[in-house]
């Protein structure tokens, strides 16, 4: 394939663009410079050891090798979800929700694609299965902790309807249906609208990706159709389970409204 | 018969009392003395330890939702989950009718409950809260917005529930409405609970 290597110097010019974000931080007083240094750093760092990883799993083909940094990906992106959350469940839960949502719904999507529509030699070969799982994990992931964080605030601040509804006898799905259904649709908003912008106002990373190392945009096209299928399935799906678990949790079989069971971020560390 | 025993409140010593049909319980206190917990206790609205029962009935082997439809709890700040005054009422015209009693006019139905002042929006939940013919009444401080006139309609309306046979609790700041309406009391200060017949 022909395309242009970067080299390091080329990233050091680029880098001075992000510079940017930490000078509006400082003018506007956001407080968000560490934030943005810390994530940088962590971006340069996991993605030049994401090159070198790849590229040894590539040489490998093993199937345990491909396993093992699915299952790695997973674990971290369940983390991501505790993470982005400004109050939580507390003790573990809603890192177990957030992974255990996030294994069946990415290993199942990714499964079948790989078994019914890509087929690739072997099935397990990682150089289609782990950027695969990766963009349905990158996106569930927003989905979730989007439609959590909404659930999350939403019965926080609708408390007093919350429990007005419940002391009239209201049932416990009935009385937080409101607040559900929020957050499954803002976890589910951003995948739907990116369809409406996909083509015309963004051309996809993946698919700008593979154009870029010289495969035929139609050909390109048509996986990033594939792509976006998937991830809106795996969004939708997600968000439902992660949402339902935890508006679960946050009540209790005697249809009572159990805030009492949340924390705040930073209280303690998961 | 509304039996409670041996119920323990956040805060509070463990309480136990009886109440019979057309008995009014005065709950006071100082703020934060665990008032507004009891009554919510009550209404199973709290996880809680100890028996409550209501005529036959008991607390934990009802479907909350029952216990909840006979046992009524009425929060101080009353909640709205839809946009219009009227949406939240299951028959209108008995509701408005109940409103007349107490001073609201019926085209306050027909509004936006945000355009309805603190005062209305406490009395239209207190006639929400009468729907489904409650046994019980557990009443956060029914009047802690209403001026007098208004506060003078729901005592009356206060008192013709209990001629009906109701059980009702109040939690009120008010010497006053305490005198006017209690049967018994239930005085709460640092924890300890002290009931007294009238």
């Amino acid at each position: 394939m022909n395309y242009i290597a970067l080299s390091y110097w080329h990233l050091a010019i680029a880098s001075i663009l992000i510079l940017a974000n930490g000078m509006i931080s400082l003018w506007f007083r956001l407080g968000l410079e560490k934030t943005l240094a810390i994530n940088v750093v962590r971006m340069l760092v996991q993605l030049s050891l994401i090159g070198f990883v790849l590229k040894f799993i590539f040489v490998q083909t093993s199937p345990l090798w491909t396993i093992a940094l699915a299952v790695i990906m997973v674990l971290v992106a369940g983390r991501e979800v505790a993470a982005r959350l400004t109050t939580r469940l507390a003790g573990w839960w809603s890192y177990g929700i957030g992974t255990t949502t996030m294994f069946f719904i990415s290993i199942s999507t990714t499964l079948l694609a790989v078994a019914f529509v890509i087929s690739p030699e072997p099935w397990f070969a990682p150089r289609y299965v782990l950027p695969l799982l990766g963009m349905v994990l990158g996106n569930t992931l927003s989905g979730i902790s989007l439609g959590l964080e909404t659930l999350i605030t939403t019965l926080k601040r609708e408390r007093t309807a919350i429990e007005a509804r419940i002391a009239l006898g209201h049932r416990r799905f009935e009385a937080i249906e409101q607040p559900v259904r929020q957050s499954l649709k803002t976890g589910m908003m951003p995948i739907i609208n990116a369809m409406a912008a996909s083509g015309i106002v963004s051309l996809p990373g993946m698919m700008t990706g593979q154009i870029m190392a010289g495969a035929d945009p139609v050909e390109a096209t048509k996986y990033q159709i594939l792509i976006m299928f998937l991830i809106g399935g795996a969004t939708a799906t997600g968000t439902l389970l992660a949402v339902i678990a935890s508006a679960f949790r946050l009540t209790d079989e005697r249809a009572r409204l159990r805030l009492d069971r949340l924390e705040n971020a930073g209280s303690k560390n998961v | 018969m509304l039996k409670v025993e041996k119920l323990k409140v956040r805060g509070l010593a463990p309480v136990s009392f009886t109440l019979h049909r057309g008995d009014v319980l005065v709950v006071r206190g100082p703020s934060g003395a665990g008032k507004s917990l009891l009554l919510r206790a009550i209404a199973d609205l709290d996880e809680t330890e100890g028996e409550i029962s209501l005529d036959k009935g008991s607390r934990s082997r009802m479907a909350p939702q029952n216990w909840r439809k006979k046992v009524r709890y009425l929060a101080a700040q009353s909640g709205w989950w839809l946009e219009d005054v009227a949406a939240h009422f299951a028959d209108l015209n008995a509701a408005k009718r109940q409103a007349a009693e107490l001073g609201l006019a019926a085209k306050l139905f027909d509004s936006p409950v945000a355009h309805l002042s603190s005062g209305e929006r406490q009395r239209m939940a207190f006639v929400r809260a009468l729907e489904d013919r409650p046994d019980v009444l557990l009443l956060d401080e029914p009047t802690s917005a209403l001026d007098e006139q208004a506060a003078a309609l729901m005592e009356r309306k206060i008192q013709a529930l209990q001629k009906e046979g109701l059980i009702l609790v109040v939690v009120t700041h008010s010497n006053a409405e305490a005198k006017r309406l209690a049967t018994r009391t239930l005085t709460i200060s640092n924890g300890k609970t002290e009931f007294a017949a009238l």
